[in-house]
């Protein structure tokens, strides 16, 4: 009998060890993207003297500000099982639109935000409209947005960028208030709302549910459907928020801009821990995801890397984190 | 009318109500037809206040479609729903959930990384006016009290993807439980779960229908029927048989009214004729994995059928799993017809001919997008494959063969699997299988959701076997089925085996006091 007594004991304390090794894991598979960022920050700090100086720092985030911004709206998208393959294009659009309502003395400055904004959200409502109600996949329901928007902002200008726009409507790319430029000010703004609407609201709840089981969401009542349009109405406005942003930086509007944003945005998500399975994402990891590819980016032009290596290593770095993300699941 | 549906049932107004005939539910002459097969048929369903009524049909007689018409997912072709004295057209789910109609659905469906909380709260979760800020604190709150009221032991806050099955149905229980409803369907509660859990849904059951609550109890274990219901109605190949009080109506003659003829004795067992002492096929020793199991060994003769009994989560599984490869154990041997093996993955396992049908059928056996058929073939494509090609003739030819044999019931092979009543999908995996032809055979809750008729096809199927010389486990959450079939039976009690017992030897209660604990007999 006493010896049955040892073998409870010794299952009991395999339990406990086995379960605070699952711990270290579990904070390995949650900040183990935080610490790559911090990792790259020491090393590129050593590697190059200018790297770690506040206006370089600003610098990467304002950069990535746009990027970023793209990338929380995917990532809520992502999380249902989806994907936008339009915002790069959607940008542009949004860009031209919004230029041409921002020269000086023309009309206020709201006028251009809500034609960008206004028509960011649209573009997304028309995807999430046709993907739930037509059942088609988000796949093919976003490259024909990609297109066709792009298309539409090449025909707006005819092929031409819209200059001379406004010192107000600059401002929102260029300036700062308080020594912190206004586009780092938009993206904590918008990572903020997000990280609340996604943990902290019903329609979190019903986004990560979709996700995880779609059949399950639509038993339990929820109307599918219509959270579908919202999240692919939100990651569109974001995409306006993003152009407004990026017309105003670069002083004009561009029927090209934001040529494979849409992919850098997704890359942001899937590095920041997103699972293209769904279900599976949060806005904090992408906001790391982004500033890990903006530190990159970065980094490798201060050390003068080829633009080209640039690109492979930033494909080595994607794979990487994809493959170390599939692993995390199948653990689980 | 319209305001009596949200009033609070009253528990004596409804005592008297429910001894009158006052129907809660009248379903008259629904109709529905999928592309193909007419699963329902002018069937008709009339369900008194404050009873248990017990639906009951063989796999594939449209009892699910049946309750899915009637909770919204689908749409009958025609037909009349009648509720609590009002008629009903229901559009969407959203619609019967607020009238007071909840349900258990038959195919387990959690939402993995979410909590059991917001599981169970799913679409209603407690929140602040338009903003949707959700009451986190509430929300648990009301699960912790759902899960006392209930006597459930789950944690509120444990992710849906580390509870077992068990305790993924007990949660889903609880959940339909919530509604608060009038009316709870439950489609086959009790199919994913042990003794222990069902004489729990039963006390619950019994609560409910003391507030008055009305049940529609679908099942295919006979003895539960006396146990918890009061009527039975029986439908059969998508029409309606009748039906009858459940104290008035035997065994046999329910079979009959499934079945449509009669049916021999379920258990035919071999006779006392000494089975001869074969070679042993599979020997285990000494297997460990950590916190899972440990220390487990057995043997398994040619021709013969080991048990393995236990609760849920006593590790049976887990044990069949690692010596199958798709878990390999941290120690131990295993040996097959004498020889030392090392198997690191199912290739392995079934190179070595072993074989498993896997316990949930969703999540590990079958490929939903894909036919009948092609679902039957996956373990054995190489056999059917021919400079490259499939050998489209000869695989039709089996699968045909094999689907009359089991009785498969589906408008044709090439139906996707998904559409098919979930007994009948469970079929298919066993066809997988049988092409196979496995020297070793391990059977994971193997009648699952399977109806009687189909049952005993299954028992003889077995025995058969293990007469032609398999070497076969079964892991049985049934009692009468672990007893009728095995020569020999193992219990498991976390993780560890408490003993063998033989055929001679095994009753129910003792199984009982080896799978918890209280008796070890190693
Ligand atoms: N969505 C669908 N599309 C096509 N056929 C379907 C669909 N759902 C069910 N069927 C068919 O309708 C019939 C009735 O199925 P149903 O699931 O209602 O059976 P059941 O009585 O619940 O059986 P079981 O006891 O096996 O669960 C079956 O022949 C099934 O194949
Ligand atoms: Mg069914």
């Amino acid at each position: 009998m006493s010896s049955q007594v040892s073998v409870v004991d010794k299952r009991e304390k395999s339990k406990v060890s086995s379960s605070s090794k699952e711990k270290v894991s579990r904070i390995l598979n949650r900040y183990g993207m935080l610490f790559i960022l911090i990792a790259l920050i020491i090393l590129m700090s050593i590697l190059s003297p200018t790297f770690f100086t506040t206006g370089n720092l600003l610098n990467i985030v304002r950069q990535m500000s746009v990027v970023g911004i793209v990338a929380i709206g995917v990532t809520i998208v992502i999380i249902t099982t989806g994907i936008d393959l339009s915002s790069g294009s959607v940008i542009a659009l949004v860009s031209v639109a919004a230029a041409s309502f921002a020269h000086p003395d023309t009309y206020p400055l709201i006028v251009p935000i809500a034609i960008g904004l206004g028509l960011g959200l649209l573009t997304g409502v028309i995807n999430g409209t046709i993907i739930s109600k037509a059942k088609i996949a988000p796949f093919i329901v976003t490259l024909g947005m990609m297109t066709a928007a792009r298309g539409a902002a090449l025909l707006i200008t005819d092929g031409r960028p819209v200059g001379n726009l406004s010192d107000s409507f600059k401002f929102i790319g260029q300036g700062s208030v308080l020594g912190i430029p206004v586009p780092i000010i938009i993206f904590g703004v918008v990572g903020l709302i997000s990280y609340i609407l996604l943990n902290k609201t019903k329609f979190g709840k019903y986004v990560y549910a979709i996700g995880g089981n779609e059949q399950a969401a639509m038993i339990a009542g929820v109307n599918v459907d219509r959270y579908k349009i919202f999240v692919y109405g939100y990651a569109g406005l974001l995409s306006g928020v993003a152009g407004i942003i990026l017309t105003s930086r670069i002083s004009s509007g561009q029927p090209t801009a934001g040529v494979m944003y849409e992919l850098d945005a997704i890359a942001a998500a899937v590095i920041g821990g997103t699972s293209l399975a769904g279900g599976i994402g949060a806005i904090g990891g992408t906001i790391i995801g982004a500033l890990i590819i903006g530190v990159m980016n970065n980094g490798l032009d201060l050390l003068n890397v080829s633009p080209y290596w640039q690109q492979i290593l930033k494909g080595v770095i994607i794979t990487v984190a994809v493959f170390i993300d599939s692993r995390k699941n199948r653990k689980s | 009318m319209g305001q009596s549906f949200h009033q609070k049932i009253n528990p004596i107004e409804n005592g008297v109500k429910g001894m009158s005939r006052d129907y809660i539910l009248e379903m008259l002459n629904i109709t529905k037809e999928f592309p193909g097969v007419k699963a329902l048929d002018n069937v008709q369903l009339k369900v008194k206040k404050g009873t248990v009524h017990a639906l009951m049909g063989e796999n594939g007689a449209g009892k699910s479609t049946l309750m899915k018409i009637l909770i919204g997912i689908y749409t009958p072709d025609s037909g009349i729903i009648k509720f609590d004295g009002e008629e009903l057209k229901f559009s969407s789910i959203k619609t019967a959930l607020d009238k007071g109609i909840s349900m258990i659905h038959q195919e387990l469906s959690p939402i993995p990384n979410m909590t059991v909380a917001e599981n169970i709260f799913l679409g209603r979760e407690p929140s602040y006016g338009f903003t949707g800020w959700v009451k986190a604190k509430e929300l648990e709150e009301k699960t912790r009290q759902l899960f006392e009221k209930l006597e459930i032991d789950i944690d509120p806050n444990a992710k849906m993807a580390d509870l077992s099955i068990a305790n993924t149905q007990m949660v889903e229980i609880a959940k339909a439980i919530s509604y608060n409803s009038k009316l709870i369907i439950m489609d086959e509660p009790t199919s994913a779960i042990t003794e222990k859990e069902v004489n729990h849904l039963f006390k619950i059951i019994r609560s409910l229908k003391k507030d008055g609550v009305s049940i529609i109890y679908i099942t295919h274990k006979m003895d539960e029927l006396s146990q918890i219901t009061d009527e039975v109605t029986v439908l059969r190949d998508g029409k309606y048989v009748g039906t009858k009080p459940s104290t008035q109506i035997t065994k046999d003659e329910l079979i009959e009214m499934m079945v449509g003829r009669e049916l021999n004795q379920i258990f035919n067992k071999k006779q006392v004729e000494i089975v001869e002492i074969k070679e042993v096929a599979l020997s285990v020793k000494n297997l460990s994995k950590k916190s899972k199991f440990e220390n487990v060994s057995f043997e398994v003769r040619k021709g013969e059928i080991l048990g393995f009994a236990g609760l849920m989560g006593s590790g049976r599984t887990e044990v069949l799993e690692s010596v199958f490869g798709i878990t390999p154990p941290d120690s131990g041997e295993i040996y097959i017809n004498g020889k030392k093996v090392n198997i690191r993955s199912t290739r392995d396992a079934i190179k070595y001919g072993m074989g498993l049908l896997t316990e949930d059928r969703k999540l590990t056996g079958l490929f939903l997008p894909l036919s009948v058929q092609d679902n039957m073939i996956t373990v054995n494509i190489n056999e059917y494959t021919k400079g490259g090609f499939l050998k489209q003739k000869k695989i039709h030819a089996d699968c045909k063969t094999l689907s009359e044999q089991l009785a498969i019931k589906t408008p044709s092979l090439n139906q996707i699997i998904k559409y098919l009543s979930g007994g009948n999908q469970q079929k298919a995996l066993i066809a997988r299988w049988l092409l196979r032809d496995p020297d070793i055979l391990f059977l994971d809750e193997p009648t699952r959701g399977i109806d009687v008729g189909a049952k005993s096809e299954i028992y003889n199927l077995i025995f058969d076997l293990a007469e032609k010389g398999k070497a076969i486990v079964v892991i049985s959450s049934e009692m009468p089925e672990i007893l009728g079939l095995s020569d020999r039976i193992l219990v498991m009690h976390e993780g560890r085996k408490m003993g063998e017992l033989s055929r001679e030897e095994a009753t129910q209660e003792k199984i009982m006091k080896l799978a918890t604990g209280e008796l070890s007999k190693v």
